[in-house]
């Protein structure tokens, strides 16, 4: 393997110069290395600082609601809750999980839906459909916009994207009959085999 | 007993080809010479993080190029598929922790080697541990890991009035990474060279298939192990998480992919197949572990000895067809913020966190208007959303010093709106604070309590 050397930033270059010009040979530059680094003051480690700033400009349609269950120290994990104004859930309340990555924003948010939902594209596990959570995740991309996009689901559901595929058939199929049914399942009651609790 | 004399002193011939001999890409004040191979066995203390694939060859490598002090830190045990590769261990070795049959093997192979194992998590480690080593080197295979010793790293790292980084508090780090017949290996100085956090851009976001695709129309092998690992787990196994280092989990992702690969006529599901997916592996070539933590371990000599210039600063090698490396020089972003300098700010002790909003607002370097402010993992002060105003709101009133724990220094993060061209954009920036009149030394109690 051809292990290339192209030019050294001057100033590493500089600092290793200075080592030696110090220290003449490497034992005395090692044991300066550590000695006074020892104590130095800035020694904290920031982490989840990207995701906090996030949090603190966080602008909510006004369907939403932000909760820290453990507190105003812990923003990687928190709960949203939408109630939607108009359509199909109209009157409901649906509550989502967050689990921001200690990467965040180069990786997404883990959100779950932990309201059992009639919903073409959540399933009965809470999984939700969403392009930008995963396939079309960017780093430029923020809480906000997830956020934006989970009360969208609910006044704008897609028959084309199914995770929920009995929902998803209605959907397509029979807008009055979905819309009954979304209705039961938030009143609390059986859509087919399947029971909803009330979320209204 | 003249042959034992002539074996130690060929034991270290190629090294001392680099130790004894001036030239041409060393510092003008190298002084080779027999010293300092002494002084290199004697006071280098090298950190290897991890015991895999790259930490097997690095330690081996790091050994034999007459390094005596390394630590070596993981939290896995062996697997059977790890034979392959990572040479150091035996069928008999399988659920034994890697560092320490690592540094056992490496240490009955080389002679006066002293290898520490650590068998734990990164994370249980505090700063003093890391701050022992001269030189940290990593062989790791996530972001997150990383990311984390990177932050560590970074955290010794001080600047001075003029924001020049303090040369004896750069803690140089060597990262090697491969995939498949790709990797890299560069050299990060903190305050001199990029850290991981101003380019972390370099690493490719993980693929992620779209869940209504997995549900419904699946094309690929690895569409119907992702729909068993993230919708049918669930559903069967309501509320239990899913434990990918679980062999009887991983059975049975694999055996509900088989079904629904059978269900959709999608041939080449397979047991490797599957915990390559689920657990995000791709294959892992030996020899490129082998390249990499070879120039890795030459980065470290060369670092710990300066009989060369480093690399500068970001190697990248791709033996998928034919062979190629190309050395890319990236450039450190100056408001990185993890290992930028940040603005320094001198501060009264008595400032309290509501005038230290105004004077951020008021500072010409900074321009902050309806700042948040955030110490370590405390938010001392959120702009929005109004629960976490009402929430943090108090402490507007104390005095900033008290709010940090009383330190001569820290360094705190402030995010808010500044003015550019006319246009609001939000910003987010990392402050040296530093209290007026407190002693510098004062704070080394509460330091070490971090
Ligand atoms: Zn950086």
């Amino acid at each position: 393997m051809k292990l290339e050397q192209t030019e050294t930033l001057s100033i590493l270059f500089n600092y290793i110069l200075s080592m030696f010009e110090k220290n003449r040979r490497l034992g005395a530059h090692l044991s300066i290395m550590f000695s006074s680094a020892a104590f130095s003051g800035f020694r904290k480690l920031i982490f989840g600082i990207s995701h906090r700033a996030d949090i603190s400009e966080l602008n909510l349609p006004k369907t939403c609601a932000i909760l820290f269950p453990n507190g105003k120290d812990d923003l990687m994990n928190f709960e949203v809750t939408i109630r939607p104004d108009e359509g199909y859930y109209l009157g409901g309340i649906f509550v989502f999980s967050f689990k921001v990555p200690p990467i965040y924003p180069h990786e997404a948010p883990k959100v779950k839906c932990k309201t059992k939902v009639y919903h073409p594209n959540i399933d009965l596990e809470g999984n939700v459909c969403l392009n930008i959570l995963r396939e079309d995740w960017k780093p430029v991309l923020n809480i906000n916009t997830i956020i934006f996009g989970l009360s969208h689901l609910f006044t704008q559901p897609n028959h084309e994207d199914p995770l929920n595929h009995d929902a998803a058939a209605v959907l397509g199929d029979n807008p009055k009959m979905f819309e009954s049914n979304v209705r039961r399942a938030m009143a609390g009651g059986y859509v087919g085999q399947t029971f909803f609790p009330r979320c209204m | 007993m003249a042959d034992a004399a002539a074996l130690v002193s060929s034991r270290w011939r190629d090294l001392d080809k680099l130790l004894l001999r001036p030239g041409n890409l060393v510092g003008q004040n190298f002084e080779p010479g027999p010293e300092l191979r002494d002084d290199l066995q004697e006071y280098a203390k090298v950190l290897v993080v991890g015991a895999g694939g790259l930490g097997c060859e690095l330690l081996k490598d790091l050994a034999l190029s007459g390094f005596r002090n390394l630590d070596v830190i993981d939290m896995d045990r062996i697997e059977v598929s790890n034979l392959n590769r990572q040479f150091l261990f035996r069928l008999q070795d399988v659920g034994k922790p890697k560092a320490e049959v690592a540094a056992k093997r490496v240490m009955e192979r080389v002679t006066s080697v002293n290898i520490v194992p650590h068998f734990c998590r990164i994370e249980d480690k505090d700063l003093e541990f890391y701050n022992d080593f001269n030189i940290i080197a990593l062989g790791l295979d996530s972001i997150e890991a990383r990311s984390y010793i990177n932050s560590v790293a970074c955290s010794f790292l001080e600047y001075d009035s003029e924001d020049n980084p303090c040369e004896d508090t750069i803690k140089p780090m060597v990262d090697g990474g491969t995939e498949g017949f790709k990797g890299h290996a560069r050299v990060i100085l903190p305050g001199i060279t990029p850290c991981f956090e101003c380019t972390i851009w370099l690493f490719p976001p993980q693929v992620k298939f779209p869940l209504c695709t997995l549900a419904e129309t699946p094309r690929t092998a690895a569409h119907c192990i992702e729909y068993a690992h993230l919708i049918k787990w669930d559903e069967v196994h309501s509320g239990k998480a899913f434990d990918p280092d679980d062999s009887e989990h991983m059975q049975w992702v694999y055996a509900e992919a088989v079904k629904r690969a059978d269900l959709f006529g999608i041939p080449g599901v397979t047991y490797s197949l599957t915990q390559g997916v689920v657990k995000n592996i791709i294959p892992a070539i030996a020899s490129t572990n082998a390249i990499i933590s070879a120039a890795c371990a030459l980065e470290t000599l060369k670092i710990a000895t300066g009989c060369s210039k480093t690399l500068s600063n970001y190697l990248t090698y791709n033996g998928l067809e034919g062979l190629h490396t190309k050395v890319t020089e990236f450039v450190k972003d100056k408001d990185c913020l993890v290992c930028g300098p940040g603005v320094l700010l001198e501060l009264d002790t008595s400032i309290t966190l509501q005038e230290f909003i105004t004077l951020l607002e008021e500072h010409p370097k900074l321009l902050l208007s309806k700042a948040s402010v955030l110490h370590r993992k405390k938010n001392l002060y959120m702009q929005a959303p109004p629960i976490l105003e009402e929430m943090t709101r108090s402490n507007l009133s104390l005095p900033l010093f008290d709010l940090i724990g009383q330190v001569s220094k820290d360094v705190v993060h402030v995010n808010g709106m500044t003015n550019k061209n006319g246009k609001k954009t939000s910003s987010l920036r990392k402050l040296r604070v530093i209290f007026k009149g407190i002693d510098g030394v004062s704070d080394m109690d509460t330091a070490g309590g971090a």
